[in-house]
């Protein structure tokens, strides 16, 4: 059934637009999320050649404000939070031993609404200027900020994050409902543990997001005041409820990066998971503790001391489990075989980038030492050594380790370790040095700063790192194009890894499992290797296996919705615009009917032909 | 090989010794050199928070480099399987322990210096400046005193100083990082801090809340002076003079154009009775800097005055009518310069600011 190389251009696309299966699904999500990494990775440049040196007068004020909120903006939904769905999707069904995700319609609809939501984001560039109230967008700067920037940040948003939300709650039905026969909860590899809880946490965090952005909308585009004082409105009010979601959103990134470290640092160490039972716990107290603790970020806002000390005590408390994992994975590497190559290089150096994140994280804790870092370079430089030192490298390093289970193909392992280098160095360079500007009294999102304030040497040092890291990243694209182009096939096993995506082929055939394996223990595929066996044994005998149909409604329905969103942001200004907002609502809601009302049960992969194709 | 690790070894201590000297900053900017009550409440748990992480990383590293070294994979060792080991409680137990006691002596003294920093009870008996956060200005109202001024925030040395806090519309937030730490200026609420410094001198503030185009340079600063220099600013500052005639010819002109296109927006005296429309421009010929930013002089007066769009994008000055109607051009521009430059509360020039302008003109 390796169709796809046969068919042509247009036909290949179709599949891609209608397909429902979560292997090709992750392939979308890695280059949607990969397109708009590029795309905020060259706005960070621009941010920071603007800051090469005093007073700089590369780009505007206006310009400067629009590039910091999408940076931040399309790092965080656009880029992070897909490529880790990339990841959750081409691996945790197989990881369970599942034929597919629980939902593989909602699984499109999920991408589709997330790739036309950041579409619309980026919109904003084209007809007269993006969003520029900072990616926290706090009111009452967002609610009067002038143009249709912010409109364009809270209709994308809203679309984006539904589509996360249905991504979240399949995960979600899939871990708890499809694990194959023998996998226990305590058997879950780590990622997979990190990927549930990550999807618990978009259940609870993402309606806090969708409320605020409700309440946004209604403020800037039908007049109401939720966050204006003037009309009794509360405009701190925005702050409490992006930060409810903001926070828990550290962690739905971090968590399955801690998966993916947990995953390469036992397969290249070859040992399993010290202390595998203390990192489940960990993960689950990290996610639980990340919602206690979202008003640290309003340590200055006056709420008084009562209250900061509260939030201080709780943030601090976070140190304890990631504290917990950091030593854990230093004994998983004590004792064992260590080999070092690109994957595990990322790993490596993720360990002490992010123990430097972790300790800033209790510095900033601190609520009166905040009162100093909070809004300057300390912030900037601690938040990045988190989500790019923690989620970025894994990010990295996933694409690396399971690149060959997506493709078939391995990459280039000296162009990666280049990637590696380039990058890490390029990182520290950037980052490290912005702790010391933020003390020296250098604020965030400032466009320029002043001449003699012994702020220049800093961040020249600054921007020539972030300029590595962009080398770095294009060396990874070479790697990329140059192992499709050569396309050597490898085993479905190629690092001797310990779970169960590794028993399949790579590519792994669309159906994922001819038979559900049996799961004996941690690292399955580690066991049944150690005992000799090539492969998993099988949990059932061989019989017809069940598979959903395509279809194209999940991206009629998100279109309808993208159409829809013109239609509320030009309302404003003409309300001849509703027609297209009722036009864009009609897509949705008739494509919604038709996928109601339609049977589409499926269609079965009968047992003849996959013994036909085994002896093939 | 060994050569190459020595020199890399060299450029390492050296680019971090650079760092280390070059890291306290400006020093009437800096939060490293603390010159203020709050600023060293900070820098205290600041400190006690650094020395508790460098263990802690020190103890990472340790291992970290340990287990790389010892158990990196050498050649021909690619089959061997080591042992599987399942955990350790004792050791979990150990790393679990440890840093809830670390933890602890960072939070006790965190939650003290909170507390501390948010005490009240002075409030009565001290000065209190009403702090209105505009963009991109400040504006400062004396309560008791009844005066107001922009940019500048005169205080005596050693007293504590209530600030009294709130926006007219975005959010901003107050930081003069060598005094104090920052506190956001909010539309709704009122926030409330204190500030004391240590020593005379012209510290510099911030805004840090995002608040817009010219966010990165909606400058302010604290003058700290001596009690003596204080009291006689005040005396001045209450007696500025709303009917104040220009000495010179020029300045005469300029007071005449001031009255005409200026007037509606600018006070020249420091009465707290005008509406906080545009900074109140008694004494401005005792500012440390032009606009919060630019060095105090004509010139940048005249630069200021006649492209305010240049100097800080988007600010209010911009919806002026003269810059609609084109009806001040440079020539105009320096009467009025003329003008503002003679306006003063005292004829004792303020011995910060003075000190503040020579530093200045020689840094740059």
């Amino acid at each position: 059934m390796v169709a796809t190389n046969k068919k042509g251009f247009g036909a290949a696309l179709w599949d891609y637009l209608t397909t429902v299966d979560h292997k090709k699904i992750a392939i979308m999500y890695l280059i949607a999320g990969g397109f708009f990494f590029i795309i905020g990775g060259l706005e960070a440049l621009a941010i920071r050649w603007q800051l090469v040196k005093p007073m700089n007068d590369f780009v505007s004020a206006g310009f400067y404000n629009e590039l910091i909120t999408m940076h931040g903006t399309t790092m965080i939904f656009l880029a992070a939070m897909p490529l880790i769905f990339a990841f959750m999707n081409a691996v945790v069904p197989l990881q369970i031993g599942a034929r597919d995700v629980a939902f593989p319609f909602l699984n499109s609809l999920g991408f589709w609404l997330f790739l036309f939501g950041g579409i619309m984001l980026n919109v904003g560039w084209f007809t007269g200027g993006a969003a520029d109230a900072g990616w926290t967008a706090y009111a009452p700067l967002s609610t009067t900020s002038l143009g249709e920037g912010v409109d364009y940040y809270v209709l994308g948003l809203q679309i984006s994050g539904a589509g996360t939300l249905m991504g979240g709650i399949n995960f979600l039905v899939t871990i708890v409902n499809m694990r194959a026969p023998g996998m226990t909860y305590m058997r879950m590899p780590l990622f997979t543990w990190t990927a549930f809880v990550a999807s618990a946490l978009i259940l609870f965090a993402f309606p806090a997001l969708t409320v605020g952005l409700f309440l946004m909308m209604f403020d800037r585009l039908f007049g109401s005041g939720f966050f204006d004082p003037a009309m009794g409105g509360n405009a701190v009010i925005w702050q409490h409820l992006f930060w409810i979601f903001g926070h828990p959103e550290v962690y739905i990134l971090a968590l399955p990066a801690f998966g993916i470290f947990s995953e390469i640092i036992s397969t290249f160490a070859k040992k399993r998971l010290f202390g595998y039972t203390a990192m489940v716990f960990a993960t689950v107290l990290i996610g639980f503790l990340g919602f206690m603790v979202w008003a640290h970020h309003m340590f200055t806002v006056g709420m008084g001391p009562a209250a900061n000390s509260i939030f201080a005590v709780a943030t601090m408390a976070i140190a304890v489990p990631t504290g917990i994992k950091i030593f854990n994975w230093l004994f998983t590497l004590w004792g064992g075989s260590i080999q070092i190559n690109t994957p595990m290089l990322w790993a490596l150096g993720f360990i002490p980038t992010f123990t430097l994140g972790g300790m800033t994280g209790v510095m900033v804790a601190a609520a009166s030492a905040d009162f100093q870092y909070h809004d300057t370079y300390f912030v900037v430089a601690h938040f990045h050594y988190v989500i790019v030192g923690g989620v970025v490298f894994a990010l990295f390093a996933a694409t690396h380790y399971w690149w060959p289970k997506m493709f078939g193909t391995v990459l280039d392992d000296k162009l990666g370790k280049i990637t590696f280098w380039l990058f890490f160095t390029g990182f520290h360079l950037t980052f490290f040095i912005q702790h010391f500007l933020g003390l020296m009294g250098m604020p965030r999102r400032y466009w320029v700063y002043l001449e003699g304030q012994n702020l220049d040497l800093g961040n020249l040092i600054s921007t020539i790192g972030a300029f590595l890291m962009g080398v770095g990243t294009i060396v990874l694209l070479i790697n990329i194009i140059k192992t499709s182009v050569k396309n050597e096939k490898v085993s479905g096993d190629p690092w001797d890894a310990r779970t169960l995506e590794w028993a399949i082929p790579s590519p792994p055939p669309f159906y994922n499992f001819k038979q559900l394996p049996l799961v004996r223990g941690l690292d399955p595929l580690w066991i049944e290797k150690t005992e000799g066996r090539k492969g998993m044994t099988p949990a059932e005998p061989l019989n017809d296996i069940h598979m959903p149909n395509n279809s194209f409604l999940p991206f009629v329905i998100s279109l309808g919705l993208f159409i829809a969103g013109f239609g509320f942001i030009y309302q404003k200004h003409d309300l001849s615009w509703l027609i297209v907002l009722f036009i864009g609502m009609g897509i949705t809601l008739g494509a919604m009917l038709v996928r109601s009302v339609k049977d589409d049960i499926g269609y079965h992969i009968h047992k003849e032909d996959l013994k036909k194709e085994a002896e093939e | 090989m060994k050569d190459w690790m020595g020199k890399i070894r060299t450029l390492s201590l050296f680019s971090f010794l650079v760092i280390i000297l070059s890291a306290c900053g400006k020093d009437n900017l800096t939060a490293l050199v603390p010159k203020g009550y709050g600023a060293e409440q900070s820098f205290n748990v600041i400190i006690i928070s650094i020395l508790v992480m460098i263990v802690v990383f020190v103890v990472v590293m340790a291992i970290y480099v340990y287990v790389i070294l010892k158990f990196r994979q050498r050649k021909g060792q690619e089959d061997q399987i080591p042992k599987q080991t399942e955990g350790n409680k004792t050791l979990e137990v150990v790393w679990t322990v440890i840093p809830i006691l670390l933890l602890i002596i960072i939070a006790v003294p965190t939650i003290a210096s909170t507390y501390d920093l948010a005490d009240e009870s002075q409030k009565e008996d001290s000065i209190n400046v009403n702090v209105t956060g505009l963009q991109f200005w400040w504006n400062f109202e004396y309560a008791n005193e009844e005066i107001q001024t922009s940019q500048e925030l005169y205080i005596p040395v050693n007293e504590r100083i209530y600030l009294n806090m709130m926006s007219s519309d975005v959010i901003h937030s107050f930081w003069v990082p060598s005094i104090s730490g920052k506190m956001d200026v909010s539309p709704e609420n009122e926030n409330t801090m204190y500030i004391e410094a240590y020593e005379e001198g012209v510290y510099w503030g911030k805004c840090t809340e995002f608040c817009g185009d010219s966010h990165s340079l909606m400058d302010f600063k604290i003058v700290v002076v001596s009690q003596e220099e204080y009291d006689q600013w005040i005396d001045g500052m209450q007696n500025t003079d709303p009917e104040y005639t220009a000495e010179t010819a020029t300045a005469q002109e300029g007071q005449e154009l001031f009255e005409n296109s200026c007037i509606s927006c600018h006070a020249i005296d420091a009465s707290a009775n005008h509406p906080v429309v545009g900074p109140n421009l008694a004494d401005f010929s005792n500012r440390t800097k032009v606009s919060g930013i630019s060095d105090f002089s004509k010139e940048e007066i005249v630069r200021w005055i006649v492209d305010p769009a240049e100097v800080k994008p988007g600010n209010g000055m911009l919806d002026a009518p003269y810059l609609q109607e084109n009806s001040i051009g440079q020539e105009e521009a320096e009467k009025i310069a003329d003008f503002l430059m003679e306006l003063k509360a005292t004829d004792e020039p303020v011995d910060s600011v003075q000190q503040f302008r020579e530093n200045e003109a020689n840094d740059n």
